[in-house]
């Protein structure tokens, strides 16, 4: 505090002094004013040069001064350090599960978890896996992957930069800008960490980011990842999102310097895996440019579903995929293989090379991995009919689940991951989720695999409500879609009475 | 001559830890400082079999390197300067990828100085990583040569590939990374029947028996209770660490920690400090101090506190002095995370890593992880430990919930490799593998610090950096080495200090000793060449009467 007070003052009278020089000759170059100083100097009366004298030696005593800090007036002796160590008693590292907790006990898949799969012993028909494209069971995927296991082996032993990056790798990128029509395209190693480590190569500490509330957990994560300034909108509501970004062109203009420094990012979904819609992306767009913020979108659930090629949300709506700044998605879906990809303008995509943390950190894509995407690549690129099939029976599905007693069909006609909430909650989430799952054992017994959507209670920003996720796929007949139907319907009514 | 070694009789309790003797000598003697700290323990009895360490060696380049250093560094930054006010007046063409016109008016992506380091600094070197490789990343592999027409900004395929290089950087210690068909044969029946994919997660409809089998094995392996696995080394850090620890705990974190348990200690919420790489005085005193005043502000006492440190470092070729740590943590109360990334399978008699090495019982370590992508030629990662924890790892882990299941063939690599390690699968190759690498590890370690170059780490660490300090040379030092048809990885800041770039050997078990006698012959000529021959606690290096027994393992 006195530090700071002395330094004012002897600020002040600088300024003080040099406005006085100033004002009596005003009319002088700069370069008199140090002639000045020198002359004032020896005009002054001589108390003032002594009690500037004394100011000068204060600053320096204070300056070289042991700091003052409270926090590390420790008085403690050893002994009562040993007794505060011998105290203290840490929590067990974790809390005992109870036995019967429901996400404990997995069901156990045996086999392939294909469009037949056996779960806890029995064989079902599969409406749980995201293998929408049934590219799972392709024989030629299948074939692919193996002649890759031929020459490459398994593991990549290492991350790209050290000789992890394998002719594969290089072709299943240039492979994907190719099939989204964008400049270039990265491929991380695990679907999870692609969103969760693009967001934090771009968006740091004090840039701003407004998110839809419904977004996916590993956005949320590379938000955290990211430290920025996180603004959350009402799920798909524009308008809200139009308020926040007003309010934040309000407040540049209140400090139009910082504001020039701040990065600004949307990052949304295409199609939200928890919220079972689209966002609309046109409109975000206008926004974008309203508003001079980028758009990050996540296709995991959209890449391979939506559009008439299967380029997702950006070909649903025809809008310029150059105008979404990165679009993200996991090859964990469609492609049915494993690890994710970003692609975008190569002005954004290659920065993650270097600051891609999931990238640049972790082993490379296993090449039979890779391979295999490159296969289903082709399969999309090959019958791009199968998109339309896809969408029809997504439309018939959802049509199927409409009026099921007691439970609401949540997502739109061309989602092919739908949940089903209950109409009525029982008011506890726990006895929500146990209704939900007789549900599930009901039509497990029956032939139907379903599975509840899973989420980390405590972890989630927006924890969505307790649903049945019901997932369509091509492989999935009419008449099994009506059958699973019926027996949800079925279920239903015995269970939700 | 600057020498700094530790040097760890055995065991360290905390009885001995604090009546240990320093000796401090420091002199000048032409100008240099010389310092030797030797640690002297007595001798105690508290575990199983006390196991001599090994020697950690950090020794310290000259003087004038570091000098050195700093000016090469001050050039190219003034360079950089230089050719970027070119630039700007448009004498020298920008090769960089550019902004969208349309978005010219947007706030910069990139802030500058970020992309001054790369644009001035990375690309003149750019060509040493990421080089392409289209074979199995054995003992060998072949390298696509590249070239590039605008100076490194981007490189084109020229169609040719460079055979045979011997592989020195890549993680495959036991050799699992291979296309032998008779080894293949399990994991190519699982892709036949399972295809590559799962499409859910392990909580919804992606658990399947295999992923089951494979942590009964892993846990197994390892000598513990239970385990779990997941698809992604790095998230197996990175997603499980917020679901051990929060807000409230502590978490004391070895400086040179990677960045997956950096970024999984930031996501936690926990309060996280950092102490001096393997400095066991530095652990003990924060823990002291952390215990004594609580948390910051409220000094509420502290939930937890996780220690989280390396087996091996992937850089510094350190070996965690992991007894004095367990006693550490037994004496305050601490929970330890050991991440083996590096070291499970590649130290122990017998590969279970760390713990094995010093003869410690696992089940005294909280959370052991480990990665599936070194040692086991595959992908993933696990954490292993008592029931209780994988229990609540399988209701709470991040991975588990919402990342899609490891996929099946990968995961029969895993199985068959460990199967091998183990000799469940009837041989001894396993065995082999295990004392082919702990003495590749000896051989090239001693016979590189004979010849005078700066090696760094542990002697049984088959991480084996040799530094290089000026960032000029390390271009230099990588190219000349793949002329020789020898692929090695080179690395500088900010992977490391600023002023200690170095090149990286991962030794392997699938290293003959003509191989390894190769690379050695070629680092000795080019060693004189581009002289990094920096050390001054040379012995006599006489090749010729070298005694090829010294490295034969006495276990």
């Amino acid at each position: 505090m006195l530090k700071t007070v002395v330094l004012h003052n002897v600020l002040m009278e600088t300024v003080i002094r040099r406005r006085r020089s100033d004002s009596v000759k005003m009319a002088a170059g700069q370069q008199w004013v140090l002639v000045e100083m020198v002359q004032a100097f020896y005009e002054a009366p001589a108390y003032h040069l002594i009690l500037e004298g004394i100011l000068i030696l204060w600053i320096i005593r204070l300056l070289f001064s042991k700091t003052y800090k409270l926090q590390e007036r420790s008085d403690l002796t050893e002994k009562e350090k040993e007794e505060l160590i011998e105290e203290w008693q840490p929590e067990p590292l974790v809390p005992l599960v109870p036995k019967d907790h429901p996400s404990l006990n997995y069901d156990v898949v045996t086999g392939p978890p294909s469009h037949r799969i056996i779960v806890n012993g029995k064989e079902c028909i599969n409406f749980a896996s995201f293998n929408f494209l049934g590219l799972l069971d392709s024989e030629r995927v299948k074939l692919k992957a193996l002649s890759s296991l031929k020459k490459y082996g398994v593991g990549t032993c290492g991350p790209r930069g050290f000789y992890g990056t394998f002719d594969v790798h290089l072709e299943l990128e240039e492979r994907l800008a190719k099939f989204m029509r964008t400049e270039e395209a990265i491929i991380y190693s695990y679907g999870f960490a692609t969103i969760a480590s693009a967001i934090p190569a771009y968006s740091k500490r004090g840039d701003i980011v407004f998110v839809d509330e419904a977004a996916c957990f590993s956005i949320q994560k590379g938000l955290q990842a990211s430290r920025s300034f996180v603004k959350y909108f009402k799920h798909n509501d524009m308008e809200d999102l139009e308020r926040l970004l007003k309010e934040q062109e309000i407040e540049d203009q209140k400090n139009p310097r910082k504001a020039r420094v701040i990065r600004r990012f949307i990052v949304v979904e295409g199609l939200y895996i928890n919220a079972a819609d689209i966002c609309p992306l046109p409109e975000l767009v206008k926004l974008k440019y309203k508003y001079k913020v980028r758009i990050f979108l996540e296709e995991s659930m959209s890449f391979g579903v939506l559009g008439e090629y299967g380029r997702g949300v950006t070909e649903h709506f025809g809008v310029n995929i150059d105008d979404i700044d990165l679009i993200s998605a996991n090859m964990e879906n469609a492609l049915a293989s494993i690890g994710g990809f970003c692609c975008g303008r190569s002005f954004v995509i290659d920065h993650q090379r270097l600051s891609g943390q999931g990238y640049c950190f972790s082993a490379s894509l296993p090449p039979m991995l890779a391979s295999a995407a490159i296969e289903a690549l082709n399969i999309m690129e090959e019958d791009p009919g199968i998109f339309r099939v896809l969408q029809d029976k997504c439309k018939h599905m959802h049509k199927a689940l409409q009026g099921t007693p007691g439970l609401k069909t949540v997502g739109e006609p061309l989602t092919p991951a739908l949940h089903l909430l209950l109409e009525n909650s029982t008011g506890s989430r726990t006895n929500d989720l146990k209704l939900l799952r007789a549900i599930v054992d009901y039509s497990l017994d029956r032939q139907i695999a379903l599975t509840l959507a899973r989420y980390l209670d405590k972890e989630e920003r927006f924890l969505p409500p307790p649903s049945i996720r019901v997932v369509v796929t091509v492989e999935q007949t009419q008449e099994e879609m009506e059958k699973a139907a019926q027996c949800i319907r079925e279920a239903a009514v015995k269970i939700l009475k | 001559n600057m020498i700094r070694t530790d040097e760890h009789s055995c065991n360290g309790t905390l009885k001995c830890h604090s009546d240990q003797k320093q000796q401090e000598s420091n002199s000048l003697k032409n100008g240099y400082h010389r310092k030797e700290k030797v640690q002297k323990n007595d001798k105690g009895d508290c575990f199983h079999q006390p196991r001599v360490r090994g020697e950690d060696s950090f020794e310290e380049a000259p003087m004038y390197v570091a000098v050195l250093t700093y000016m090469n560094y001050g050039i190219v930054i003034l360079f950089g300067y230089f050719r970027d006010f070119l630039r700007a007046v448009g004498l020298e063409k920008c090769h960089q990828a550019q902004e969208r016109e349309e978005q010219r008016n947007f706030v910069p992506l990139y802030q500058d100085f970020e992309n001054f380091y790369k644009r001035n600094l990375y690309t003149r070197v750019r060509d040493n990583w990421n080089r392409p490789i289209c074979s199995f990343p054995g003992p060998f592999f072949d390298i696509m040569e590249r070239v590039s027409d605008d100076y490194n900004w981007t490189f084109r395929l020229t169609g040719r590939t460079i055979e045979n290089v011997i592989n020195m950087g890549s993680y495959n210690y036991l050799g699992f990374a291979e296309n032998n068909v008779d080894f293949l044969k399990t994991v190519a029946e699982e892709t036949r029947q399972y295809g590559v994919g799962v499409c859910s997660t392990r909580q919804e409809l992606g658990n399947l028996s295999i992923h089951e089998k494979l942590e009964r094995l892993v846990a197994e392996f390892l000598g513990v209770e239970s385990a779990m696995a997941f698809g992604m080394g790095f998230a197996t850090n990175s997603m499980n660490i917020p679901a051990l620890v929060g807000k409230g705990c502590l978490i004391l974190s070895d400086e040179l920690n990677h960045t997956s348990l950096i970024l999984g200690a930031r996501l936690s919420g926990a309060t996280i400090r950092v102490f001096k790489h393997n400095n066991m005085q530095s652990l003990e005193k924060m823990l002291k101090e952390s215990i004594c005043s609580g948390q910051p502000r409220t000094h509420r006492a502290w939930k937890k506190i996780l220690i989280m440190v390396e087996g091996i470092h992937s850089m510094e070729g350190s070996l965690v002095r992991l007894p004095e740590i367990l006693a550490l943590k037994k004496k305050y109360k601490a929970y330890l995370y050991l991440d083996e990334a590096h070291s499970i399978g590649a130290v122990g008699p017998t590969g279970r890593g760390v713990t094995e090495h010093f003869g410690v019982d696992p089940n005294e370590v909280d959370v052991l992880m480990g990665t599936f992508t070194k040692s086991f030629g595959a992908a993933g990662g696990y954490i292993a430990g008592k029931k209780e924890l994988v229990d609540y790892l399988r209701s709470h882990s991040h991975s588990a919930v919402y990342a899609t299941a490891m996929s099946p063939p990968v995961v029969e690599q895993i199985i068959r490799a460990i199967k091998c390690i183990m000799g469940v699968d009837g041989t001894t190759e396993g065995q082999r593998r295990v004392r082919q690498l702990a003495e590749n590890t000896r051989y090239l370690r001693s016979r590189l610090k004979k010849m005078g170059f700066i090696i760094y780490g542990n002697q049984d660490s088959p991480v084996v950096p040799l530094l290089l300090y000026l960032p000029g040379k390390v271009g230099a030092f990588s190219r000349a080495m793949l002329k020789r048809k020898i692929g090695i990885v080179v690395v500088g800041f900010p992977a490391t200090p600023i002023t200690e770039a170095r090149a990286r050997f991962c030794v392997s078990a699938a290293h003959t000793r003509e191989m390894l006698d190769k690379v050695l012959q070629s680092l000795d000529e080019l060693g004189d060449d581009i002289k990094v021959k920096f050390s001054r606690h040379r012995s006599s290096y006489r090749p010729e009467l070298y005694d090829e027994t010294d490295f034969e393992l006495d276990s």
